[in-house]
C-alpha cells in the first residue's frame, strides 16, 4: 500500500528510468542460484582454516600446546598469536585516517579479553579436519573475573580491560557547564528526566564473513575474495598491515549476503587467515560459521541514555540534557562508538533552543561493537520514548506534544542547536502524513472501546531525520568511470560495495537517463579494486548520493563528447541535438539524427571524423563529493500494537511509514530498504537479544536462542513518500538505508508502552519479550484478566 | 577416520554419485562434490533455511542430513528449478517481480520452500502462506515481497491475474 505526495519539481525533465519501478538486474543469477558468493570460490589447493577460540571473558593463557594438532593428518599448520601477531605492521582502516585508535590483534597472545576470542589457527586440508586439530590444542586459562556491563566497567575500582589503559573509557565527551542551560531547567514549568537502556542486539547478515586469500610469491601478488561492504577498504588495510605496496594486492567482493554494517571492516580472524596463507604460500580460505558469527563477529547497540527535557507550561522544550553510555566491547570496530553523532543528532525533528550533552563509551570483557545500521540510533530511540514520557507526565497526547515542538516547513532553513542546517525537509509533514495513514483519531477512539472490553491497544510513533549521504573524511566521495564500448553499449566501473542495495539496478537508472539510452544498455561493475575506483564502501546511507552523483557526473561527461562528435558528424549545433533511446537527432528535424553506435565507432575507429584536436574514445571519469556533508532525509513511523494480557504476547496489528528520500530512484527498492530496516528493528525491540551472564558468558550463539523475526511475525507495512528533492546533488536525492532501522525501535517500543501505561506499567528497557511485559504490569500492581 | 562411502543419487533430474566421508553433510557434499553452490548455509544448525533442498518431493534442509543418508534419493537444488538457461520458474519470477530478495543469500532457500509449500497447497491463505515460510529467514526484505511472492504465484498458477 502505497500514498505519495507530489511535492513541486520532485523530478528534474527528462527522467525515464529513475523514479520508476524497474526491476532489478541482480536477480536472475540469485534466484537461480548462480550467485558468486564467498565461500563459493575455489581455487586449486586450497587450504581450510578453523579457529580455536577462547571459553572465558578473562583470563591468563597459561597451557597452549599445539603440538598434537599439528600432527595430525591432514593437517598443515597451526598458528598462535606468538607465531602471527608479529607479522601485522600497522592495523588501522582509512575511515581512522591512523594508527593508534583502539587495541587490536590477530589472536589472543598471552591472555585473553572476551569469550570467543581467536587463541589459534589451525590450517588443513579440509574444513572438517581443522576443526578436528582444534580439539587437540591443549589451552589452560587461569580465568580472571570479567568485566560486564556499563556499571562495572566505570566502577571506581574496575580492572581495565587492557591492561596498561589508565581506564575503561574508550572515548568520552564530557559535560560542560552551561549556566544558560541551568536557568532554563530552573524555571522551566515541567522538567521530566528518565533513564532508557537498549540491549545488545546484532546486525546478523544472512551470510556470516569470509576470506579466501591467494598469496602468489611468483608474482609478488595478494588477491583477497572476501564478504564485505567495501573492497577499497580491505585493500588499504591489508597493503598497511602486511607492509606490501597497494598496487600488488587485490580485492576482490562477489555476492555478498547482507552487511549491515558489520562487514565495514576486517575483524582479526580475516586478517590472520591472510597472514597464515602468505606464510604458507598457499591459498587459504575461511567461512566464519553461524556460532562464531553470533559470538565473536561483533555485536552492536548496548546503550543507556538518561534524558532531561525543560518544558514551559504549553508543552514547548525550552532545553534539553541527555548523558550517554555506550558499551563498545574489548576490541571495538573504527567508527563503532557512536557518542559523537548522538550528541549533534539528539535534538533530531524538534525545535530545542538549548542542549546539553556527555557521553563514555567503555570497554567490557565481551565481544567488541560494530557499527550497526543507524550506528548513533540510541538518539532517536530514547529521544522518542522521551516524548511519549513527557506526554504521560503532562498530560497531553504524544502526538499534540509532537506538533507542538516539530520542526515546520516555515522554519526551514532550520540549525539546530548543535549547529546541524536542516533543510529541504518534510518533518512535520511526514508526520502527519503517517498520522493520518494509520487513522490516529479513529485508532484512540477504537484504542478506548479495546480497554473497555480488557484487550491491551497501543499506539506508537517514531519521527527522525536521518544524516544521510555521510560525506567526510574517507567517506568524502565516490567514483566512477563510465564508458560505451566500440559497439555502442554502456558499461560503468563503480567505486561502490553494494551488498544487497540494488546499486547494479539504480545506478543504470541514473546513468540511462543521462545518456539517453535503455536502461537495459547499461552494466555496473563493482567491487574488484583491480578495476574499480577507490571508494569506501557501502555505509551511512550513502550510495543514493554519492554514488549516483559520480554516475552522473561521469555519463554526463560521456554524453558531452557523444554530442559534440554527433554535431560534427551531423554539421549541426551541439545546443541542436537531443538524445533519445540511443538516436541523437537535430530537434525539429528527426531525419537528421545518428545513433550512439555509430557515435561510438567514430570515437574508436574513425580519428578523421573527430572534432579537432578531440582525445579518442568515450570513457569518462568522476570523483563525486556533494554539498553538504550531510544530507537530511525525514521519516515518521506510527503502529498499531495489541498486548495479550494473559501472555505478555506483543502483535503488530499496523505499521506504517511515511518516507522523504527525495526524489525516488526506484520506489520498489526504497520500500525495500524500509521494509528490512522495520523488521530489523521490530526484531530487535521484541525478539533479538545477545545476552552474557555476569561471567562474561555468551548465552545466545545459535539462531535457537538468537531470535529473529520471520514471516509469521511481521506486519504489513505500508508506505507514504513525500519527494522533497535535496540540493545537495544534481538528482535530489536522498539516503534513507539506515532510516528504517532507527525509526521502527521507538514507535513500536512507545506502542506497546501506550498499551499498558494506563496499568502504569512503565518499559524503559528492551526486549520487550512477554516475561519483561507481564513483569512491568506485575510491578503495577495491576490486575491479570 | 572412516573410510569414504560412495554415494548414488539423484539430483536435478541427473545420475550422479559421489565419495565422501560419512559424516559429512548434504549440503557440504552438493557444494564441494557437485559444485551445486546455489545451496547456501546461514547457520548449520537447522533455522535458518537458506540450504533446503528437494529430497524425493519434501522440503528439506540439507546441513542437518548427512550426505550418505540421501543415498538412492532424488534432490532437487535450487539450480534445478529453472526450466531452461536464462528462464525462471514462475516462482523465481515473482520472486524478482515483487522485490523479493536484496542480497539474495537467503533466496535459493525461501524458492525451494515456496516450490514445496505450492505443491502441497496450491492456494495458501495469508495465515498458511506465513506458516509456511517461518522456517526460512530473511534478514534484508522483512519478508513483504516474498509473500507477495507466493501469492502471485498461487494467483498465476490458478489463471488469476496477480
Amino acid at each position: 500500500m502505497t500514498a505519495t505526495e507530489e511535492r513541486p519539481a520532485a523530478t528534474p525533465a527528462g527522467n525515464r528510468f529513475v523514479g520508476q519501478r524497474v526491476q532489478r538486474r541482480e536477480d536472475a543469477r540469485l534466484v537461480t542460484g548462480h550467485g558468486t558468493y564467498v565461500d563459493d570460490v575455489v581455487v586449486p589447493g586450497m587450504l581450510h582454516v578453523a579457529f580455536l577460540r577462547s571459553d572465558l571473558a578473562c583470563g591468563t593463557i597459561t597451557t597452549l600446546d599445539v603440538t598434537a594438532a599439528r600432527e595430525l593428518p591432514g593437517v598443515v599448520a597451526v598458528f598462535t598469536g606468538a607465531d602471527l601477531n608479529g607479522d601485522v605492521h600497522e592495523a588501522w582502516v582509512d575511515f581512522e585516517g591512523g594508527a593508534g585508535g583502539r587495541p587490536f590483534r590477530c589472536l589472543a597472545e598471552g591472555d585473553v579479553r572476551f569469550a570467543g576470542e581467536a587463541v589459534a589457527l589451525v590450517v588443513a586440508e579440509s574444513r572438517y579436519l581443522a576443526e578436528d586439530a582444534c580439539d587437540l590444542i591443549e589451552l589452560d586459562i587461569e580465568p580472571i573475573d570479567a568485566i560486564v556491563g556499563h556499571d562495572a566497567a566505570l566502577a571506581a575500582d574496575a580492572r581495565p580491560v587492557h591492561p596498561g589503559h589508565e581506564s575503561n573509557v574508550h572515548g568520552a565527551i564530557p559535560a560542560t557547564p552551561d549556566p544558560e542551560l541551568d536557568a532554563i531547567f530552573e524555571a522551566a514549568a515541567h522538567v521530566v528526566t528518565e533513564t532508557f537502556d537498549q540491549h545488545r542486539y546484532l546486525c546478523v547478515p544472512m551470510e556470516c564473513r569470509g576470506v579466501v586469500s591467494i598469496w602468489d610469491g611468483f608474482r609478488n601478488e595478494l588477491v583477497v575474495h572476501t564478504s564485505t561492504q567495501g573492497a577499497h577498504g580491505v585493500r588499504g588495510f591489508l597493503s598497511r598491515a602486511l607492509g606490501l605496496p597497494e598496487n600488488r594486492v587485490r580485492v576482490v567482493m562477489g555476492d555478498v549476503g547482507g552487511g549491515f554494517g558489520q562487514k565495514m571492516f576486517m575483524i582479526p580472524e580475516e586478517l590472520a587467515v591472510v597472514l597464515a596463507g602468505k606464510r604458507l604460500g598457499r591459498p587459504v580460505k575461511w567461512i566464519e560459521d553461524r556460532r562464531e558469527n553470533l559470538m565473536a563477529g561483533q555485536h552492536a547497540r548496548n546503550d543507556r541514555m538518561t534524558m532531561s527535557l525543560a518544558l514551559d507550561a504549553d508543552g514547548h522544550i525550552l532545553g534539553a540534557r541527555a548523558e550517554l553510555v555506550e558499551d563498545v566491547g574489548a576490541f571495538p570496530a573504527a567508527g563503532s562508538s557512536a557518542i559523537g553523532f548522538v550528541g549533534i543528532l539528539y535534538t533530531g525533528p524538534y525545535k530545542i533552543p538549548r542542549i546539553g550533552f556527555s557521553a563514555r563509551g567503555v570497554y567490557t570483557n565481551t565481544c567488541g561493537r560494530c557499527s550497526y545500521r543507524g550506528p548513533w540510533m540510541m538518539e532517536t530511540t530514547a529521544r522518542e520514548q522521551m516524548m511519549d514520557t513527557v506526554a504521560r507526565q503532562l498530560g497531553i497526547d504524544p502526538l499534540e506534544l509532537r506538533r507542538r515542538n516539530v520542526v515546520e516547513e516555515s522554519d526551514l532553513p532550520f540549525t539546530t542547536a548543535a549547529g546541524m542546517v536542516y533543510d529541504n525537509v518534510s518533518i512535520a509533514a511526514s508526520l502527519e502524513q503517517a498520522v493520518e495513514m494509520i487513522g490516529y483519531d479513529a485508532l484512540r477512539a477504537e484504542q478506548a472501546a479495546a480497554r473497555a472490553e480488557g484487550r491491551l491497544l497501543g499506539i506508537g510513533l517514531g519521527l527522525y531525520v536521518e544524516p544521510s549521504g555521510l560525506a567526510m573524511g574517507n567517506m568524502a566521495s565516490e567514483g566512477a568511470m563510465v564508458s560505451i564500448g566500440v559497439n555502442g553499449q554502456v558499461q560503468a566501473l563503480m567505486s561502490s560495495g553494494n551488498h544487497g542495495q540494488s546499486l547494479e539496478t539504480t545506478v543504470a537508472q541514473v546513468i540511462a537517463d543521462r545518456l539517453g539510452v535503455d536502461v537495459d544498455d547499461v552494466t555496473v561493475i563493482q567491487g574488484d579494486t583491480a578495476s574499480a575506483p577507490f571508494g569506501p564502501g557501502t555505509g551511512g546511507s550513502r550510495s543514493a548520493v554519492i554514488l549516483s552523483g559520480a554516475a552522473d557526473s561521469a555519463a554526463d561527461r560521456v554524453r558531452t563528447k557523444i554530442l559534440e562528435i554527433a554535431a560534427h558528424h551531423l554539421e549541426a549545433a551541439v545546443e541542436d541535438l537531443e538524445i533519445e533511446a540511443g538516436r541523437i537527432a537535430v530537434v525539429g528535424t528527426p531525419a537528421k539524427a545518428t545513433s550512439i553506435t555509430e557515435v561510438a565507432r567514430i570515437a574508436y575507429l574513425n580519428p578523421a571524423g573527430l572534432p579537432r584536436g578531440m582525445e579518442m574514445g568515450l570513457e569518462e571519469k568522476a570523483r563525486y563529493t556533494p554539498k553538504a556533508p550531510f544530507t537530511w532525509s525525514n521519516s515518521c513511523h506510527a503502529c498499531l500494537a495489541e498486548v495479550d494480557p494473559r501472555t505478555g504476547e506483543v502483535t503488530l496489528l499496523r505499521y506504517v511509514v511515511s518516507e522523504d528520500c527525495g526524489v525516488m530512484i526506484n520506489p520498489d527498492i526504497v520500500e525495500g530498504q524500509i521494509a528490512g530496516g522495520v523488521v530489523q528493528g521490530i526484531g530487535g525491540v521484541l525478539y533479538e537479544h545477545m545476552v552474557y551472564d555476569e561471567s562474561g558468558n555468551p548465552q545466545s550463539t545459535t539462531f535457537v536462542d538468537y531470535l529473529l523475526p520471520t514471516a509469521a511475525e511481521v506486519p504489513i507495512i505500508e508506505y507514504g513518500h513525500i519527494e522533497t528533492p535535496a540540493a545537495t546533488n544534481p538528482g535530489g536525492f536522498k539516503g534513507m538505508g539506515e532510516g528504517g532501522a532507527i525509526g521502527s525501535p521507538p514507535a513500536v517500543i512507545n506502542a506497546v508502552a501506550d498499551a499498558v501505561a494506563h496499568l502504569g506499567a512503565r518499559l524503559t528497557a528492551q526486549p520487550l519479550t512477554p516475561m519483561a511485559i507481564l513483569a512491568a504490569i506485575d510491578e503495577a500492581g495491576a490486575h491479570r484478566t | 577416520m572412516a573410510d569414504p562411502v560412495t554415494v548414488a543419487l539423484t539430483v536435478n533430474g541427473s545420475p550422479r554419485w559421489m565419495t565422501v566421508e560419512a559424516r559429512k553433510t548434504l549440503a557440504d557434499a552438493l557444494r564441494e562434490d557437485l559444485a551445486l553452490t546455489g545451496t547456501h548455509l546461514g547457520c548449520e544448525h537447522g533455522v535458518c533455511g537458506a540450504c533446503t533442498v528437494l529430497l524425493d518431493g519434501d522440503a528439506v534442509r540439507s546441513c542437518l542430513m548427512f550426505a550418505v543418508q540421501a543415498d538412492g534419493a532424488d534432490v532437487v537444488t535450487v539450480e534445478g528449478l529453472a526450466p531452461a538457461d536464462g528462464q525462471l520458474s514462475d516462482v523465481q519470477q515473482a520472486m524478482h517481480a515483487c522485490h523479493g530478495l536484496q542480497c539474495g543469500f537467503c533466496t535459493p532457500g525461501f524458492i525451494v520452500s515456496i516450490t514445496a509449500l505450492l505443491e502441497r497447497d496450491p492456494d495458501p491463505d495469508d495465515e498458511a502462506i506465513r506458516d509456511g515460510l517461518s522456517g526460512n529467514l530473511c534478514r534484508c526484505t522483512g519478508y513483504q515481497g516474498i509473500i507477495e511472492a507466493v501469492k502471485v504465484t498461487a494467483a498465476g498458477r490458478q489463471g488469476q491475474p496477480s
